[in-house]
């Protein structure tokens, strides 16, 4: 059944690329129930799963003489994914609904992009997992160099060759350990269990480990990453943080710990502590944390606050990859899922609700507009996505960092204490931004008055409050009943440490 | 020898002949006072059908070998085998240059240019199935000679005689380096047949010879110039900018199928290891230069040329490591990559027609100037940079998984990863022009006029691009079967 969110999406950007040209509103309301129907068959689907370990959705031979399959499974990983994949979408559809040029490419780019997203999370075949993922490149290319904003051919180019760089490490190690383990399959499964040598996964591992990081923001090859949020169109930044860089995430998790355990198996000799791959990624993404947040700190622009922010925020995913534990897993898993809902709702209130109606977002014109009174629900609005993303207790953020920092104090104390740091940190520069630009103290001088050209910010709209809640609920809900995930996920890690991912 | 078989095993050739006679005849005698458009689209057709009449007339063929008297040792032409798949596609190309010709004005004479290319085409069906050197080298120099007057045919216009003029000098001189180490070769062995040069040059005598190197550097240089590998690779961007645009297609794909066939035979037949060090250096010296400098073109037809470049570094690298799967692979390879040059040629013309140009800003707002030919253009250009599920990743991760698989090593393997990083790298050149389709204001919206057939064969270009992306097997089960029978 989840496939038909693959083949729902694809089937819908091609009807949009199609649809007469000038209906705006109808390319609107056709993107948002193909958004709407992929999130509920996401969510039945994740209904259905419940309590039954990995399903297989379809397996056929697609080229036999080199046995390729087309598999499409899903596991307790795979289904929470797909369900934030289908929240983001159809959020993202909502706060784009003010797109009036070229609306219906828009649109069917940006489902082009989310058919490719749902595939890689379903793909239990290797090559068909590259396939999928690379086809996400192309249309966030178009999405931001065509709707975006702050230097947006440069940011669009930028990400567009960082995403081909870090697919063609992935590519190089998936050639390579097809023809290590014989020529035979490309399936997981198959590559799992191949027997594929130490030596060989000690340098694929880090290969494939980088390729897929740099798109999960991995310090130092995030840079992509603030300059792409920041020059996108709300919708695609929403999906760029929300979803995208989760399947970064997702191919370190699935692709290069599945495939190549070993390749985090001690060196034989430690330099300045660090012995393994495994620690050389826990502190990249330690570094990764505390950078992103010190950085999204002395940020004059709204929506860079919430770029470096995501670096931070995904560097608690890749600390929880690299703790090799069932807690520090699963809340790694979950940390996707809540940043994948937090970025999306943050990145929401900046560009769509703030940035649209006052075309700025330097903080120096933002402090002088008192927006708190001109645009109060987007001020209370950030003031629960900002709690949301500071990790109190109530939402989802709080659980996914308790269980990455309580699964790394069992690995690795010491760098659990910097990466609380960066919390602390992350509580700072929220506030500072949620100051800055709502809850200003500078008075109105005489020219910033309402009658010296201020002008109406215009109201908010359903779609905007209709995705506003949309995602705070996705994010209390969890909060507040973290077993609803929980007991997707952690069957689902356990299943994978068991196979060969632990020590 | 019998030469009503020899007839037959020709019979594609002779179609293809006799077709060239034919449209001259027809043009020349009752056509002269039609409008142009008449004479090109009646040209076309018979030319087309002349291809077409190759292709059925190929049905017949089994796999045979034709000698002088009947042993392996005088061996001069085979059918059938991975040949048959060469000529196959080199016809089917050919048909598609040729409905390219309805768009474009660059010529009166469009019964000679047609005329031209059914001979040119003959030569390059001839080289496929060649067993004996004399046979090669005939075959390829009627498929040159062909070449360089197809680029020249636009007589207006001073880039196509200085790009034929280049290509003729070059041409002439890769011509003679090739004779050069085919004279060697039949030095060693007493014989211009394949099988008995290898027999020869495995003898432990003449292996350690430095003639040897000698007589493969010059035929490796007379191929490269063929397939534009680094550093022979001079003439191409001139070329492919002087030339007429269905030329250029021409000279993109057919050309480069027929060469890569030889190259296949070649190589198979001189198996040793120092042949492939040789194309291991062209290899990575093609995929190197040809990427670097499509960095910095602002032509379409330019950029192309160096990207063709690099793809035959990435097809060489194919031959370097060479097996019955890497042989396929690099079918697969050429054929689909020849496919898509025609189609982004094809939409280069119209465009060039259109702006008068084929810079860069030539294809500003393509996408509201024609939507469906701007769609075209993505497809294709994405195909050449290799993104899934387009049949141009297909062809590279098939090619590179065979060469891995043929000979695993750690030379083989930074060469592969030097390929697909270079793929990397080729994206960013062809989004360049993208983006100047798709995502840069336009500076001129006046809409695009195609030929409605041309636009057809485009679109139906970029469906086969797809198609074959995404159910890869389809051509590949049938270019394995086709090919094992040889």
């Amino acid at each position: 059944m989840l496939a038909w969110t693959i083949y729902l999406s694809f089937a819908g950007a091609l009807v949009l690329a199609l649809l007469p040209k000038g209906k705006p509103g109808l390319a609107r309301v056709f993107a948002l129930l193909i958004a709407a129907a992929g999130f509920a068959i996401a969510v039945a689907g994740f209904a259905a799963g419940m309590g039954h370990g990995r399903t297989t959705i379809t397996d056929v031979m697609w080229v036999p003489s080199m046995g390729i399959h087309y598999m499409l499974a899903a596991d307790g990983i795979s289904r929470v994914l797909v369900l934030l994949t289908g929240l983001a979408a159809t959020a993202g559809v909502l706060f784009s609904w003010n797109i009036e040029y070229r609306t219906n490419e828009f649109f069917a780019f940006f489902l082009a992009l989310i058919g490719g997203v749902y595939g890689v999370f379903l793909s239990f075949d290797l090559f068909l997992l590259f396939v999928f993922y690379e086809i996400a490149i192309v249309p966030k290319y178009f999405l931001i160099a065509i709707w975006g904003s702050t230097r947006r051919e440069y940011a669009a180019m930028k990400l567009a060759l960082y995403s081909f760089v870090g697919s063609a490490m992935v590519l190089i190690a998936l050639l390579a350990a097809y023809a290590a383990s014989g020529s035979h399959s490309t399936t997981l499964d198959f590559l799992a269990h191949a027997g594929l040598s130490p030596h060989f996964q000690m340098w694929a591992f880090p290969l494939t480990f980088v390729g897929f990081g740099i798109l999960a923001g991995l310090w130092p090859f995030h840079t992509w990453a603030p300059t792409g949020h920041v020059a996108a169109p709300t919708a695609a930044s929403m999906v760029l943080a929300g979803v995208i860089m989760k399947l970064g995430a997702y191919g370190c998790l699935r692709v290069a710990m599945g495939l190549f355990p070993h390749g985090m198996d001690p060196w034989g000799f430690s330099f300045v502590g660090i012995g393994s791959w495994r620690d050389v990624f826990a502190i990249l993404a330690v570094i990764g944390i505390l950078y992103g947040a010190l950085v999204a700190l002395v940020q004059t622009d709204f929506k860079f606050v919430i770029g470096y922010s995501s670096v931070s925020h995904m560097g608690f995913v890749l600390l929880g990859l690299m703790t090799l534990n069932q807690i520090g897993l699963t809340g790694a898993v979950l940390q996707m899922y809540s940043h994948g809902v937090i970025a999306g709702l943050l990145f929401a209130i900046v560009g769509r609700i703030v940035y649209d109606r006052t075309h700025t977002r330097q903080f120096g014109d933002l402090e002088r507009m008192h927006l708190l009174r001109r645009l109060p629900f987007a001020a209370w609005a950030f003031v629960i996505a900002g709690m949301a993303s500071m990790g109190l207790p109530g939402f989802s953020g709080f659980v996914a960092e308790l269980q990455v920092l309580v699964g790394s104090w069992h690995a690795t104390p010491w760098w659990t204490v910097a990466a609380g740091v960066g919390i602390v940190v992350g509580v700072a520069y929220t506030w500072r931004a949620l100051q800055k630009a709502f809850f200003t103290d500078l008075r109105p001088t005489a020219e910033d008055h309402p009658a010296s050209g201020w002008h109406d910010l215009g109201a908010i709209t359903w779609p905007e409050i209709a995705g506003f809640s949309l995602l705070t609920a996705a994010t209390l809900v969890v909060g507040l009943y973290p077993r609803i995930l929980l007991d997707a996920i952690e069957p689902a890690v356990k299943t994978f440490l068991a196979a060969g991912g632990a020590q | 020898m019998n030469y009503a078989d020899l007839f037959r095993a020709m019979l594609p050739e002779t179609a293809l002949e006799i077709a060239a006679l034919l449209v001259v005849v027809v043009d020349l005698a009752f056509l002269r006072k039609a409008a142009l458009n008449t004479r090109a689209a009646i040209a076309a057709l018979l030319g087309i059908v002349g291809c077409l009449a190759g292709v059925w007339l190929m049905q017949g063929q089994g796999v045979a070998t034709f000698s002088v008297d009947g042993t392996p040792g005088t061996a001069l032409l085979v059918t059938g085998g991975y040949a048959a798949v060469a000529q196959i596609a080199i016809l089917i190309l050919t048909a598609f240059t040729l409905v390219l010709l309805l768009d474009s004005r660059f010529t009166r004479h469009v019964g000679e240019y047609v005329a031209v290319v059914l001979m040119s085409a003959t030569g390059g069906l001839i080289i496929c199935g060649a067993q004996d050197l004399l046979v090669i080298f005939v075959g390829l120099e009627l498929l040159s000679l062909g070449l360089y007057i197809l680029t020249a045919f636009a007589k207006r216009s001073g880039k196509s005689a200085e790009g034929a003029l280049k290509y003729y000098l070059f041409g002439g001189m890769s011509a003679a380096f090739l004779l050069f180490g085919f004279s060697y070769l039949y030095g060693f062995a007493g014989s211009t047949n394949l099988q008995e040069v290898f027999a020869a040059i495995v003898a432990p005598d003449v292996s350690s010879s430095p003639l040897l190197y000698v007589a493969l550097v010059a035929v490796a240089a007379g191929l490269g110039f063929k397939v534009a590998a680094f550093p022979f690779h001079l003439w191409a961007p001139d070329a492919y900018e002087g030339a007429p645009a269905p030329a250029a297609a021409f000279i993109a794909s057919v050309s480069k199928v027929a060469s890569f066939a030889l190259l296949i035979t070649i190589t198979a037949a001189i198996l040793p290891s120092r042949w492939s060090l040789l194309l291991v250096i062209l290899a990575a010296a093609s995929m190197f230069a040809g990427n670097l400098a499509a960095l910095a073109q602002v032509s379409v037809r330019r950029l192309l040329a160096y990207s063709a470049i690099a793809h035959a570094g990435y097809m060489l690298l194919g031959l370097a490591y060479f097996s019955d799967r890497s042989r396929d692979a690099l079918l697969y390879y050429i054929v689909t990559y020849a496919l898509t040059t025609i189609g982004a040629f094809g939409v280069v013309g119209v465009v060039e027609r259109a702006t008068g140009t084929d810079r860069f800003d030539g294809f500003l707002g393509l996408n509201k100037r024609n939507p469906l030919l701007a769609a075209v253009l993505l497809v294709l250009f994405l195909s050449l940079a290799g993104i899934p599920p387009l049949v141009g990743f297909w062809a590279k991760f098939n090619l590179f998984a065979a060469v891995l698989t043929t000979h695993a090593s750690g030379l083989s393997f930074a060469l592969v990863a030097l390929a697909v990083g270079f793929s990397a790298v080729s994206l960013y050149y062809y989004l360049q022009v993208l983006k100047r389709a798709f995502v840069m204001a336009p500076t001129d919206e006046s809409r695009i006029k195609v030929d409605p057939v041309v636009m057809l064969v485009l679109l139906l270009i970029a469906a086969a691009v797809v198609v074959l992306g995404c159910f890869p097997a389809l051509l590949q089960n049938w270019i394995g079967i086709a090919s094992k029978a040889f």
